[in-house]
């Protein structure tokens, strides 16, 4: 069973949803997200999401663009991004890892050989943002033969008919983009929420993850018992970038960023 | 729009396929949030495609409005002085708002009126396609937002101003290295926080399908001209086209209706910058390789793990790492060639045209120009070269009164 079910169904048990934190790779530096990525699970982490540094990143907010950038400027490549997760993998082996990120790099390192090396850093799943269900066919027969789910986007945009075509081959969970905007500018209502997942619930039986605009405790809280995951993203880097004093790790950089973690993950707990 | 021959299963131009594809180039890598409304786009396209009405409104529109069709100049004095070839300008920068742009734009706004959108992003670069797009926005009384990269906003204020006089939001993107990539960018994360009512004006022959073939489409009008026009002139086809290219609008509009005369040489000039090996440049199908930015698939200026690198060129309109994908493919099968051109030759270009023709070209066809300086005194004289002036060249005179030395 790949870590990714198992995760989902051991929650599932407990009878709650799981938190999902994001990282930008190499943000401000390769020793500090790593050493971060190392000590979320302790603070909470149920799934991981690495995000890959991209020079052009289109659909992300200012927050993960200057993350992206920093991360770019410490030197990160997707070789580099794998490596972190080998790393990590050294000391745990049960936390999903899923990596976000944009094509071109993929398309770059060799679609066959990244999904190879990737599963055998011990990357469980990836997101490919600029990668609709209509340009699938680039990575999954390579993404299926070595065993890495890919991630499936479904947004408010989708219409149902759409979402019968996106999630046909779907594997590992879905990944809801609960707003129609850029990561870390906006949220969706509870009303939304409630209203926006029995209709993605309806055509798959893959647990389902809520990303974009959950910053707050509650948030995080309201959109795990609605999906079955929350995704918190830019509220975090924003928590890092913070910390940083020119563009470098501080001593503040961790704690601070694991203590909203706890608070986060506390609260999908309660 | 596509003539009936483009039809045609042996011919060059009934690209692309039904996934956008060009060849490998092209497609539709565009986040799932925007997936829908690219089908949409493509829908809404294709219905006015089969509707007289729309061909007609944008034939009214070519005519009355941007002033088509454009002539076609025998450039005397430029022929005599490069002792060569016959040199035909095709003069697009004579169109309303100065530029191939407005054929492009006129299409795709009434296509977003069509469709019911009430509000017009669109990306720019030197300033002619957002000049373009504020024009028709004014026309039809549409908001209007502009993003444009904050190192272009400085070296364009001339055509900022006129933007701003024309009613639209200009917003200066400072991400990367504030030019039309940026701005790109920026107009994609815009149009995806307000699908509802926005259209995204895409200015070149790139962005996901169907926005290569679309803008192709509308300037098309441009090489079916040239068709008619040198034949009457010359009572046959020219034995050479050139053009500039950044994304390759104004190209792939002059070289498409060629496309299936085998005996017309197309040749796309990309901005060489400081030289093609100097890495500053903005040549992505001489120095870039395939990869996938902006909703396409297409040559890109990136560096070996797949991050895209900045464009450089004196000219605005060029500074782009990525290329139309129609072009990427045209260059593949070898149907079109790709040549480069540097600031300093089109410089050079750009005063000889104004000397010798009275025609002040903007620095993109500059660097057409100059290559047409290069082929010219080597063709015989019975040969005829057909170049495109895609814009005329006053928003560049402050840059290259800089770069003469010239304190405005």
């Amino acid at each position: 069973m790949s870590r990714i079910k198992a995760r989902f169904e051991a929650l599932k048990k407990e009878g709650r949803g799981a938190l999902i934190p994001y990282l930008q790779a190499f943000d401000p530096d390769y020793e500090t997200s790593l050493e971060l990525l190392k000590a979320m699970p302790a603070a909470g982490a149920d799934l991981i999401e690495i995000g890959v540094p991209f020079s052009d990143p289109s659909a992300d907010g200012p927050t993960i663009q200057a993350a992206a950038l920093r991360g770019l400027k410490a030197g990160a490549t997707l070789g580099g991004v794998l490596e972190m997760v080998r790393s990590f993998r050294e000391t745990d082996t049960e936390t999903p890892i899923i990596l976000m990120g944009y094509l071109n790099p993929i398309d770059s390192y060799g679609p066959a050989e990244f999904c190879f090396d990737a599963v055998q850093a011990g990357v469980d799943g990836i997101i490919v943002v600029d990668m609709p269900t209509e340009e699938a066919d680039l990575l999954d027969a390579h993404a299926r033969a070595a065993g890495l789910d890919i991630i499936s986007l479904v947004a408010p945009t989708t219409s149902r008919t759409r979402l019968f075509h996106v999630l046909k081959d779907a594997s590992g969970f879905v990944y809801y983009v609960s707003i129609t905007g850029i990561t870390g500018t906006g949220s969706a209502s509870q009303a939304q929420l409630e209203e926006a997942l029995p209709k993605i619930r309806e055509v798959t039986d893959l647990p389902v993850a809520i990303g974009f605009g959950i910053s707050t405790p509650e948030q995080a809280r309201t959109a795990s018992r609605i999906g079955d995951a929350a995704v918190v993203a830019s509220a975090l880097i924003k928590t890092m970038a913070g910390t940083l004093s020119d563009g470098k790790a501080t001593g503040k950089t961790l704690p601070a960023v694991l203590e909203q973690l706890m608070a986060l993950s506390a609260a999908v707990r309660v | 729009m596509t003539t009936p021959s483009s039809s045609l299963p042996n011919s060059l131009r009934s690209g692309p396929d039904e996934r956008g594809r060009f060849g490998v180039f092209g497609g539709r890598f565009v986040a799932e949030t925007l997936m829908p409304l690219v089908l949409e786009l493509e829908e809404a396209y294709r219905a006015a495609q089969a509707d007289p009405a729309f061909r007609e409104e944008l034939d009214y529109y070519y005519r009355d409005y941007v002033g088509r069709p454009s002539p076609l100049w025998f450039a005397k004095r430029l022929t005599e002085e490069l002792g060569g070839a016959k040199v035909y300008l095709k003069r697009e920068e004579l169109n309303h708002t100065g530029s191939h742009k407005l054929n492009n734009v006129m299409g795709q706004i009434l296509l977003a009126r069509r469709m019911g959108k009430t509000r017009i992003v669109a990306e720019t670069g030197a300033g002619q396609h957002g000049v373009a797009t504020a024009t028709v926005c004014a026309l039809f009384g549409l908001k209007c937002v502009i993003y444009m990269g904050a190192t272009d906003v400085e070296r364009q204020k001339p055509n900022v101003f006129r933007m701003h006089l024309l009613g639209a939001e200009v917003k200066p993107v400072t991400a990367g290295a504030g030019t039309l990539k940026d701005a790109m960018n920026e107009a994609m994360r815009d149009w995806v926080a307000n699908v509802a009512d926005t259209y995204f004006l895409v200015g070149t022959v790139a962005g996901p399908h169907p926005y290569p073939e679309m803008v192709r489409d509308f300037q098309s009008i441009i090489g079916t001209e040239v068709k008619e026009q040198i034949v009457r002139a010359e009572g046959r086809l020219p034995d050479v086209i050139v053009a500039a290219i950044g994304g390759g609008s104004n190209a792939m509009g002059i070289f498409h209706p060629f496309l299936d005369d085998a005996d017309v040489r197309l040749i796309g000039v990309e901005a060489a910058g400081l030289g093609l090996d100097s890495g500053k440049t903005a040549a992505s199908i001489s120095r870039g390789r395939s990869g996938v930015l902006h909703g396409n698939r297409t040559y890109l200026l990136q560096d070996k793990h797949g991050q895209i690198e900045e464009a450089h060129s004196i000219s605005a309109g060029l500074d782009y790492p990525g290329i139309g994908p129609e072009h990427s493919w045209l260059n593949d099968i070898g149907r079109a060639e790709y040549v480069g051109v540097t600031d300093q030759e089109a410089l050079d270009a750009f005063q000889l045209l104004t000397r010798t023709e009275g025609i002040i070209p903007a620095l993109e066809c500059a660097h057409g120009l100059a290559h047409v300086m290069k082929i010219a005194p080597e063709m015989p004289k019975d040969k005829i070269i057909v170049l495109n002036v895609s814009g005329r060249g006053d928003k560049d005179i402050f840059t290259v009164a800089s770069h003469l030395g010239v304190n405005l």
